[in-house]
C-alpha cells in the first residue's frame, strides 16, 4: 500500500475542481452555481495545504487557505446577497434565463 | 503791448470765424423748435461784421506792413520711414488782403442777410436758409484767413457744399437740383487738380504752410528739382481757380447755379465764394511761373470774352449778370496773368460790392415783379421803384468803368497792366481782349437796364403790382452803390495809384520762383540786383521787382489806357441807347444779319450742348461698353467657371456617392456581416462564458504544453 503522498491530494483536488466546474456549468440555480463555486475555493485549498504539507514553504500555504476561507466566506454573503436581489427582480433564481445583460 | 495788440487781431479773427458757425448750428438745431431762430443768425453775423470792421481798422493801423501769423501743431507724425520728419500745422495768417477780404465777406454776408429777410419770407425752411447762409459765411471766412494749404482745401470744399446747399435749396425744383448737382461736379473737377497740386506741394516740402513753401521755393528748392514741374503745380492749383471761379472751360456750372435764391446768387456766385479762386491765385501768385501765368492769363482773357459775348443776347435777368461775373472774374484772373496783382485784388473788392448790389438790385427786381426774371416781359420800372433803379444804375455804371466810380479804377488798372504787359512782351492779343470786353461790357449792363427799368411796360398786370422794396431791401442796395464810389478807395478819382488802397494796403508780394522762370520783367533789373535787401524782416512783405521797363510801360499805359477804356465805355453805353432806348436801330434786324454770330451767343456757343455730347455722352457710352463687357465677357467668365464647378461636382458627387461612399457602406456591411457572426457567442448566459472559458483555457494549457 503506497503511502498517501502530494499526488493524491492533488488528485482529489483536481476532482474536486472539475466537479465545481461542472456545477457551475450544469446546475440552473443561482444557489447552485455558487456552491460549485465553493467546491473550486476549497478545491484550491487542498492544494495550497498539500504544497505547504510536502514543500518547503512554512506556514505560507495555510496561511493563504485561512484567507481563502475567510473570502469565500465573504464572497458567499455578497453573492447570497445579489443572488437576493436577482429573485427580487426576476422572481426566479434560474442563471439561464437571466441574459438581460446581452442587450 | 504790441504782443497784446497782435493777440486781440488773432482773436478777433478768431470770432469772426467761429460766429458764424454758432449761428448755423444754432439755426439748424432749432429751425424747426423756434420759429425767430433766423433773427439769431442774423444777430451773429452782425456782431461778426463788427468785429471784422474793429480787425480791419486795428490791423491798417497798428500793423500796416506787418504780417501777423498764429499757429498751432495739428498732427505730428515723427520720423515718417522714406519721408523724413512730418507735422501738420494750422493756423491762421491776417495780412491786408486777409483782412480787407474778411471785411467784404462780412459786411455782403450781413447785407445779404439783411436782404434775405424780406426776400425768402414765406419760405416753408425760412430758418434753415439762414443757417446754410452762416455755413457758407464761416467757410468763406476760412478760406480767407488760413495760412496752410490744407485748411484752404477744407474750406475750399465747405463752400462747395454750401454752395450746392443753397443752389438746390428750392430743390422740388428739378432744374434747381440738377443745377447745384451740375456745380458740385464742375468743381470737383477743379478741385482734383488743386488737390494734386497741394500733395505735390506737400510731398516736395513736406508741409501745407504756404509761406513755408514760398521760402523754400525762394531757396531753390523745386518739385522734382524743375522749374517745369513748379509751372505745373502751379496750373495744378490753379485748376482749383479754374473750378471755384467759373473759368473757361469749366465756367458752364455758374448761369445755371441761378437757380438758387437771388440773395444767395449775389452773396455766393457774385461776390465772395466766386471771388475764392483769385484770391487762391493772389496767395499762391509768390511762386507761379511765367509759364504758369502766361497759361492763367489766356484762360482769364477766354473767361473776360466768351461770357461777355454770351450776356450779349440772354434775356434772363441773372443769367445777364451771371456771364458778366464770369466775365469779370475772367478781368481778375487776366490782370493776375499778366502780373498786375494789386489791381486784381482791388477788381475783386470793388467787383464785390457793385456785383453783389447789381445781384440784390436784380432780386429786388424779381421779388417786386412776382418772380419774372424775363428782361423782355419788364419795362419802365424806373418810376416804380426809384431805388433799387438807382443803385441799380450806379453799380452798372461801375462795372462799366465810368469815371467817379470804383469799378473805372480797378478796371482801369487792369487793362493798363494788360497794355504794359503788351507793350513789355509784344502780346497784345491780352489788352486787346480786355478793351473790347470793356465795350461788351458797357453795352450788356445798359441793354440790361434800359430793358428793365426803361421804356414802356411790356406786362401791365405785373406792372401793376411792382412797388419798392421795404427797407431791409433797399438798405443793402444802397450800402453797396455806395461802395461803388472811387471815394472809399482813393481821393483821386482818375488815378488809384496814389490812393490808400493801392498804395498802403495792398503790396504785391515778392516773387519766389528762380529768376529764369519768370516773366522777362519780373526780373530784377541789374542795377538794382546789387542793393542788398538782408535787413528786411522775413516777414515783412516786398515788393514785386519788376524791370524798368515794365514799371515805365505800366505809367505810360495809364494814360491812353484810360481814355481807350473811357471810349470803349462810352461807345458800349452809346450803343446800347441807341439800340434799346431811342430804337434808332433794331435789335432784331441786326440779329437777322449775323444770324450765325447770334445763334453762337444766344445758345451759350453751344458748351451745355458739346460737354453733353463730348463727356457727358462720353461717359454713359464708355459705361454702357463697359456694362456690356462686364455682362458678357467677364459675367461670362464667372459664369463659365460656375457651370464648370458645377460640373465637375456633379462628377465628383457622384464618384464620392459610388466609389467613397461604397467602400464606407462595405466596411459597415462587413463589420455588421462579422458581427452577426460573432453574436452568436453573446448569449448573455454566464454558464456558455464559463464553457467558452474553460474551453479555451484548454486550449490555450495544449498550446502552450511544454512540458
Amino acid at each position: 500500500m503506497a503511502q498517501v503522498g502530494l499526488n493524491h491530494f492533488l488528485v482529489i483536488s483536481s476532482i474536486l475542481f472539475c466537479f465545481g466546474i461542472f456545477g457551475i456549468i450544469t446546475r440552473k440555480n443561482a444557489v447552485m452555481v455558487l456552491m460549485g463555486i465553493e467546491l473550486i475555493l476549497n478545491s484550491a485549498n487542498i492544494n495550497f495545504i498539500a504544497f505547504a504539507r510536502y514543500g518547503s514553504f512554512g506556514f505560507q500555504g495555510q496561511l493563504i487557505a485561512l484567507f481563502v476561507i475567510v473570502l469565500a466566506a465573504a464572497e458567499a454573503a455578497v453573492a447570497l446577497a445579489i443572488v437576493l436581489n436577482i429573485y427580487k427582480t426576476f422572481s426566479n433564481v434560474n442563471v439561464d434565463e437571466i441574459d438581460n445583460l446581452k442587450e | 503791448m504790441i504782443n497784446m495788440n497782435e493777440s486781440i487781431l488773432i482773436n478777433l479773427a478768431l470770432v469772426i470765424l467761429f460766429l458764424p458757425v454758432i449761428g448755423f448750428i444754432v439755426a439748424l438745431f432749432l429751425a424747426k423748435k423756434v420759429k425767430k431762430i433766423f433773427l439769431f443768425e442774423n444777430f451773429v453775423i452782425i456782431l461778426a461784421f463788427i468785429c471784422s470792421v474793429a480787425l480791419l481798422y486795428l490791423k491798417l493801423t497798428y500793423f500796416q506792413s506787418k504780417d501777423i501769423v498764429s499757429e498751432f501743431q495739428w498732427i505730428d507724425f515723427g520720423n515718417v520711414p522714406l519721408f523724413g520728419k512730418l507735422s501738420v500745422e494750422l493756423g491762421i495768417l491776417l495780412d491786408n488782403i486777409s483782412v480787407i477780404m474778411l471785411f467784404a465777406v462780412a459786411l455782403i454776408s450781413m447785407l445779404v442777410h439783411l436782404f434775405s429777410i424780406e426776400y425768402m419770407s414765406g419760405d416753408k425752411r425760412y430758418n434753415r436758409y439762414f443757417a446754410y447762409l452762416g455755413i457758407f459765411t464761416f467757410s468763406m471766412n476760412g478760406i480767407v484767413l488760413t495760412h496752410n494749404f490744407l485748411m484752404m482745401y477744407i474750406f475750399w470744399e465747405l463752400v462747395g457744399l454750401s454752395s450746392y446747399l443753397l443752389i438746390g435749396f428750392w430743390y422740388e425744383k428739378k432744374s434747381a437740383s440738377d443745377a447745384a448737382k451740375k456745380a458740385f461736379i464742375v468743381n470737383r473737377i477743379g478741385d482734383i487738380g488743386m488737390f494734386s497740386g497741394i500733395l505735390m506741394l506737400f510731398t516736395t516740402y513736406h508741409t501745407f504752410t504756404s509761406d513755408k513753401i514760398f521760402y523754400q521755393i525762394s531757396q531753390g528748392a523745386l518739385p522734382f528739382n524743375s522749374e517745369f514741374w513748379l509751372t505745373v503745380t502751379g496750373l495744378l492749383l490753379f485748376c482749383g481757380a479754374i473750378g471755384k471761379s467759373a473759368q473757361f472751360p469749366l465756367h458752364v456750372w455758374l448761369p445755371d447755379a441761378m437757380e438758387g435764391p437771388t440773395p444767395v446768387s449775389a452773396l455766393i456766385h457774385a461776390a465772395t465764394m466766386v471771388a475764392a479762386g483769385v484770391f487762391f491765385i493772389t496767395r499762391i501768385f509768390t511762386m507761379l511761373t511765367g509759364d504758369a501765368l502766361f497759361v492763367i492769363a489766356v484762360i482769364g482773357a477766354l473767361s473776360a470774352f466768351i461770357p461777355a459775348t454770351i450776356a450779349l443776347t440772354q434775356n434772363d435777368i441773372k443769367k445777364v449778370l451771371a456771364y458778366s461775373t464770369i466775365s469779370q472774374l475772367g478781368y481778375m484772373i487776366l490782370a493776375l496773368g499778366v502780373g498786375a496783382y494789386t489791381f486784381a485784388f482791388f477788381h475783386l473788392i470793388t467787383h464785390a460790392f457793385f456785383k453783389a448790389c447789381l445781384f440784390l438790385g436784380s432780386g429786388s427786381v424779381i421779388h417786386n415783379m412776382h418772380h419774372e426774371q424775363d428782361i423782355t416781359k419788364m419795362g419802365g420800372l424806373r418810376k416804380k421803384m426809384p431805388v433799387t433803379y438807382t443803385t441799380f444804375l450806379i453799380s452798372s455804371l461801375a462795372i462799366s468803368g465810368v469815371p467817379l466810380t470804383s469799378g473805372f479804377l480797378s478796371k482801369d488798372g487792369i487793362l493798363a497792366g494788360t497794355y504794359a504787359f503788351g507793350y513789355a512782351t509784344g502780346h497784345w492779343l491780352f489788352a486787346a481782349a480786355g478793351f473790347f470786353v470793356a465795350m461788351l461790357t458797357a453795352f450788356y449792363m445798359f441793354r440790361l437796364i434800359i430793358l428793365t427799368f426803361h421804356g414802356q411796360p411790356k406786362d401791365q398786370h405785373k406792372f401793376e403790382h411792382a412797388h419798392e422794396s421795404k427797407f431791409v431791401m433797399a438798405m443793402p442796395l444802397v450800402v453797396l452803390a455806395v461802395l461803388s464810389i472811387f471815394i472809399f478807395y482813393t481821393p483821386n478819382p482818375f488815378n488809384p495809384e496814389q490812393g490808400w488802397f493801392l498804395s498802403k494796403w495792398i503790396k504785391a508780394p515778392q516773387i519766389s520762383v528762380p529768376e529764369n522762370a519768370r516773366y522777362s520783367f519780373m526780373k530784377p533789373d541789374a542795377a538794382q540786383k546789387t542793393e542788398p535787401d538782408v535787413n528786411k524782416s522775413e516777414t515783412a512783405k516786398q515788393e514785386i521787382v519788376y524791370s524798368e521797363t515794365y514799371t515805365e510801360a505800366l505809367h505810360h499805359a495809364h494814360i491812353p489806357a484810360m481814355l481807350l477804356s473811357l471810349l470803349m465805355a462810352a461807345s458800349g453805353i452809346l450803343l446800347s441807347f441807341l439800340f434799346y432806348q431811342w430804337k434808332k436801330f433794331d435789335p432784331d434786324k441786326l440779329a437777322e444779319r449775323v444770324k450765325p454770330l447770334y445763334k453762337l451767343s444766344y445758345n451759350k456757343w453751344y458748351f451745355d450742348e458739346i460737354y453733353d455730347a463730348v463727356f457727358v455722352a462720353g461717359t454713359v457710352g464708355l459705361s454702357k461698353s463697359l456694362a456690356w463687357f462686364d455682362n458678357t465677357i467677364i459675367d461670362g467668365i464667372v459664369n463659365f467657371t460656375a457651370d464648370f464647378t458645377r460640373i465637375f461636382s456633379k462628377l465628383s458627387g457622384k464618384f464620392d456617392n459610388i466609389v467613397v461612399d461604397g467602400l464606407v457602406n462595405f466596411m459597415a456591411y462587413l463589420s455588421g456581416f462579422i458581427g452577426l457572426i460573432f453574436r452568436k457567442f453573446q448569449t448573455g448566459k454566464v454558464q456558455t462564458y464559463v464553457v467558452l472559458v474553460i474551453f479555451s483555457l484548454v486550449i490555450l494549457l495544449f498550446l502552450f504544453k511544454t512540458f
